[in-house]
């Protein structure tokens, strides 16, 4: 009787936390069927870092996109997120901000892969007539939720790639005039991000692997990055049914040095201060996942082990499942202790890319993108993306790609020329990798002298070019499982598998700082004074030649001559001479 | 004349191809005083791999030749070097024809022509070696110029077509070639006399004519009209600032953005303002009015280069005979000279050394217009003085007998 008074009272009170929610959900159902899965991975690394990926994901059987009915109930998923899909139409959304470089070499592949900065990148419905203009729209509302300024990503730095961010979701959608993709590397990540990011969880940052995230560790961290992914995905293997996805990924590498204390041992508390008092009780499944594929000590110890293949790599994994009590014990808390000592064998990461600025002086400069393909004999192709800002001219009569020092010719080229003021560049190229090598992509570049207001008020720090992405289908060592199952693991779902032989890897490279020739900034009416100046030498001279004339110097009177003369012309008597 | 015009030619060709193969001629196609953005040959080989990609070269904002460059070059690409040491020698001609043609000129003889290459050197030697299309568009007015020398209208309007079509300033050499062949057909300039109507419009006629048309070829050459805002809206509103010899750049750079439609204004209306004022004054005297049409538009050009500027220097020897009446001479050649030297000086101390600033390199800038309109004026002042020589005799009497001196009232 009292449950159903509650259940009522939740059904009038919609967003109000209840301590047995999950319980509440099923009885209603007909208006939002949504659930709550949360999970965090630890991988210790290599090099004595330890890295945390957070994953939250909201699945919700709707449809924001249908135009007779609006969604108005929502109970898991947030309402901020939801209105901006069903008034901008959006298909997918993926937004992330990263604070740090992620270093393929020491640390491996990321679950998620992000670019330094903010990244943003969307695939429109194809019923929307103006995309350009959702697009502003949908950047500054954004920027607004997330409290970043994102409403700097404009025309400028904005471009429609055409083969390399295909939808993750669900779609077939090939026409690359509803995809648009902004990067802004200079974007800077603190508290004021986080904080509304943890808003858009169900349980906020109250209970659940949440209370973890307390920025005072999160950002004194090599590597920091939170993500937003929107997508409809299939409820099951025949996709019978749709539902919308939510993920929201934090991804974060703790130092050893600086935040370990230069011992390889780590524990929640120490990474993040706090540590599990219990499962989000929203969620329906709540579990911590901890890589013992290299045997590291493990306390407090479980049976439950779980193996997945991901990234092309077969790791062992222990399970915690936070929603059973036992978990924390009787002091109510879970802290996980991992210690583990000695070099062992890093996977090598099969795709590895760096880039970098070559030349010297302020006029011309050349792009180098190196990508290496450490696979010991298969060759595979990659998608090489590279957006240049348009005031760093790209000369595409010299872009060169040479494998092992031979010419190599990408199969594909997609170039869009920048328009100043207007569009950035915009270069795709496909090229093969043959095995074990490194590939060298080279285009030279000139650098433009552009308008005083237009250069920041730091202008000798230089300018960004975003990162390059390198996408590929990389070919796994292991078998990749293809399965759809219910209750596989987040982080290995992430991605779609279509095939058991290669896995989905997307490379993000460094971002570039330029600097650019600047005009001298307090000189403005000094320079319109002068160039003024020099035209009205021009004029005047011309004028003198065109208007007068020659004639003999006739010296003039002296002055009381004259005064005489004008008299005696009023008296009328002859002049002097 | 023909031998030792021959013999020196063929000394010309030795020197250019030999400095076509040296490394210099890659060193001195990258500086900006010899290329600018419209007529860089490394643009024109960007536009042709833009067209062999598929994308149309005006899609982006690297390419700024006409459509029929593009086709010129299709063919020639491998060939350029030919092209480009080829050209020249239009203006070479050209320089001594009009040096021989001018029958008012009291000095005649074949240390003209000598005078003429010592002249072409120092202007031209950084223009003839460098891969740019300047060497073109000024073949072509050379050539526009020959055609109305020899009376020949209906080429003359062609070639002027040709001209404007490749940039729009050669348009003021519309009215110095109208009066040449009106002097030259004894039509009296009177705009009351029907014959000068008549004449006048059959040379509009065939000019616009060769325009339109022109103008067509290149439309159904590539299909759309984008090279229209591509290369004159390029040209009139001035986006691209890289730094050149010319005052645009510097200018525009440091312009408030409230200001900047209608000092673009100013600055073009600049160029074509002097046209009418000129031909008021010199109607007699067109072709000198030619020099001074030409001096103008490489003064005020919005992407001027060292091309333009060795034009209207290759017509100085012409003039000669002028020497005895320029006041300023000492001053601007040696204001000139310096200024050569600075440029890559400063150019160098500012993009690679960054010891200097860009105010260095736009004070030099400055200086070396400042120059330039202290030569042409003074040129023009001592033409003008010639001529009243001429009429009054060249040495004066004040009324009470002694010496005068001549001043401008």
């Amino acid at each position: 009787m009292l449950f159903s008074v509650i259940a009522t009272i939740t059904q009038i009170h919609r967003g109000i936390l209840l301590c047995d929610g999950t319980k509440d959900s099923e009885s209603f159902t007909a208006a939002a069927r949504d659930q709550f899965q949360e999970e965090l991975v630890i991988r210790p690394l290599h090099s004595g870092d330890i890295y945390a990926s957070f994953q939250f994901r909201t699945l919700w059987d709707t449809d924001f996109l249908q135009e007779r009915q609006k969604v108005s109930h929502y109970r898991l998923f947030p309402k901020s997120l939801g209105q901006v899909l069903s008034k901008f139409s959006v298909r997918e959304l993926h937004i992330s901000f990263t604070q740090g470089f992620w270093r393929t070499m020491q640390w491996g592949q990321p679950f998620i892969p992000s670019p330094p900065g903010a990244e943003l990148w969307v695939w429109f419905h194809d019923t929307v007539s103006d995309v350009d203009g959702n697009w502003k729209e949908l950047t500054n509302v954004l920027s607004g939720i997330f409290c970043a300024s994102l409403n700097f990503i404009d025309l400028t730095n904005t471009v429609q790639p055409s083969a390399s961010f295909k939808p993750l979701g669900l779609g077939n959608a090939t026409d690359h005039r509803f995809l648009r993709y902004a990067t802004l590397p200079r974007e800077i990540v603190c508290t004021e991000n986080l904080t509304p990011w943890k808003k858009l969880l169900p349980c906020g940052s109250k209970a659940g692997l949440s209370v973890l995230l307390k920025s005072e560790k999160l950002f004194h961290s090599s590597f920091h990055s939170q993500a937003v992914h929107i997508r409809p995905v299939c409820q099951d293997e025949q996709c019978t049914s749709k539902a919308w996805e939510l993920r929201q990924t934090l991804n974060v590498v703790f130092d050893l040095y600086t935040s370990g204390q230069g011992k390889k041992e780590w524990s929640l508390f120490k990474m993040f201060s706090r540590t599990l008092t219990e499962a989000c009780p929203l969620a329906t499944s709540s579990k911590v996942y901890v890589d013992i594929t290299d045997n590291p000590e493990l306390s407090p110890a479980t049976p439950l082990l779980s193996q997945a293949v991901v990234l092309g790599d077969r790791r062992t994994y222990s399970v915690f499942d936070l929603t059973r009590a036992e978990m924390f014990g009787q002091l109510r808390s879970l802290n996980l202790l991992l210690r583990w000592k000695g070099d062992s064998d890093m996977l090598r990461p099969l795709l590895h890319a760096e880039r970098y600025v070559a030349g010297f002086g302020l006029q011309t400069g050349e792009i180098h993108t190196v990508i290496y393909n450490n696979h010991p004999y298969r060759a595979f192709p990659v998608l090489l993306m590279d957006s240049v800002p348009w005031y760093l001219q790209l000369y595409i009569h010299t872009l060169t790609v040479t494998s092992k020092s031979r010419d190599n010719k990408p199969s594909y080229i997609h170039y869009q020329p920048a328009k100043d003021r207007h569009r950035p560049h915009l270069l795709e190229m496909l090229i093969q990798l043959p095995p074990h090598s490194m590939t060298e992509v080279t285009v030279q570049f000139e650098r433009a002298l552009l308008k005083w207001t237009e250069y920041t008020p730091d202008p000798n720090h230089g300018f960004y070019v975003g990162s390059s992405v390198v996408s590929a289908l990389v070919p796994s060592m292991v078998a990749m499982n293809t399965n759809f199952t219910q209750d596989q693991p987040l982080f290995s779902s992430f991605v779609p598998v279509k095939e058991e032989s290669s896995y989905f890897v997307r490379v993000y490279t460094e971002p570039l700082l330029v600097n650019l020739p600047t005009p001298d900034f307090s000189m403005p009416y000094n320079v319109i004074c002068l160039t003024c100046t020099v035209v009205a030498v021009g004029y005047g001279s011309f004028y003198n030649l065109l208007t007068r004339t020659f004639q003999v110097d006739e010296p003039s009177l002296p002055l009381a001559k004259r005064l005489a003369n004008l008299i005696r012309r009023i008296r009328g008597v002859p002049l002097l001479a | 004349m023909a031998a030792p015009l021959t013999l020196l030619l063929i000394v010309a060709v030795t020197i250019r191809a030999v400095l076509f193969r040296s490394s210099l001629a890659e060193l001195i196609s990258e500086r900006v005083e010899v290329v600018s953005p419209l007529n860089a040959w490394k643009r024109v080989v960007e536009g042709l791999a833009l067209l062999d990609l598929g994308v149309s070269p005006y899609s982006g904002d690297v390419f700024h030749e006409t459509p029929l460059m593009i086709y010129l070059f299709h063919f020639t690409v491998d060939y350029a070097e030919i092209v480009f040491m080829v050209s020249p020698y239009f203006v070479d001609c050209l320089s001594c024809l009009l040096a021989s043609l001018d029958r008012a000129k009291i000095a005649i003889g074949s240390n003209n022509l000598k005078s003429d290459l010592l002249f072409n050197f120092p202007g031209c030697l950084r223009h003839i070696i460098s891969f740019s299309t300047c060497g073109l568009n000024n073949a072509i007015i050379a050539l526009f110029i020959f055609c109305t020398l020899k009376g020949s209208a209906l080429l003359s309007g062609i070639l002027l077509a040709l001209a404007t079509y490749q940039s729009i300033y050669p348009l003021t050499l519309f009215a110095p070639a109208l009066l040449f062949f009106l002097q030259r057909l004894y039509i009296p300039v009177n705009l009351r006399r029907s014959s000068f109507w008549c004449f006048t419009l059959q040379y509009a006629f065939i000019y616009v004519g060769s325009l339109v048309v022109i103008t067509g070829l290149s439309f159904f050459l590539l299909g759309s009209w984008d090279f229209i805002p591509s290369v004159y809206g390029f040209i009139f509103s001035v986006p691209d600032l890289t730094p050149n010899i010319g005052l645009f750049w510097y200018f525009f750079a440091e312009m408030f953005e409230h200001f900047r439609l209608f000092f673009i204004c100013v600055f073009q209306i600049n160029v074509f303002f002097y046209t009418i004022p000129l031909s008021i004054k010199l109607k007699e005297h067109p072709v000198f009015l030619i020099f001074m049409q030409i001096a103008i538009i490489s003064i005020f050009k919005s992407y001027p280069t060292v091309g333009d500027v060795a034009l209207y220097m290759a017509f100085l020897p012409a003039w000669s005979h002028l020497y005895r009446f320029l006041r300023n001479i000492f001053l601007v050649s040696c204001v000139l000279l310096a200024c050569s030297a600075l440029f890559p000086v400063l150019w160098h101390l500012w993009i690679y050394a960054g010891s200097a600033n860009s105010n260095f390199y736009y004070a030099i800038t400055l200086l070396f217009n400042f120059g330039q309109i202290l030569l042409v004026s003074d040129y023009f002042y001592a033409y003008l003085r010639r001529e009243h020589h001429l009429t009054h005799g060249l040495y004066l009497k004040k009324k009470d007998g002694t010496e005068a001196t001549l001043v401008l009232k």
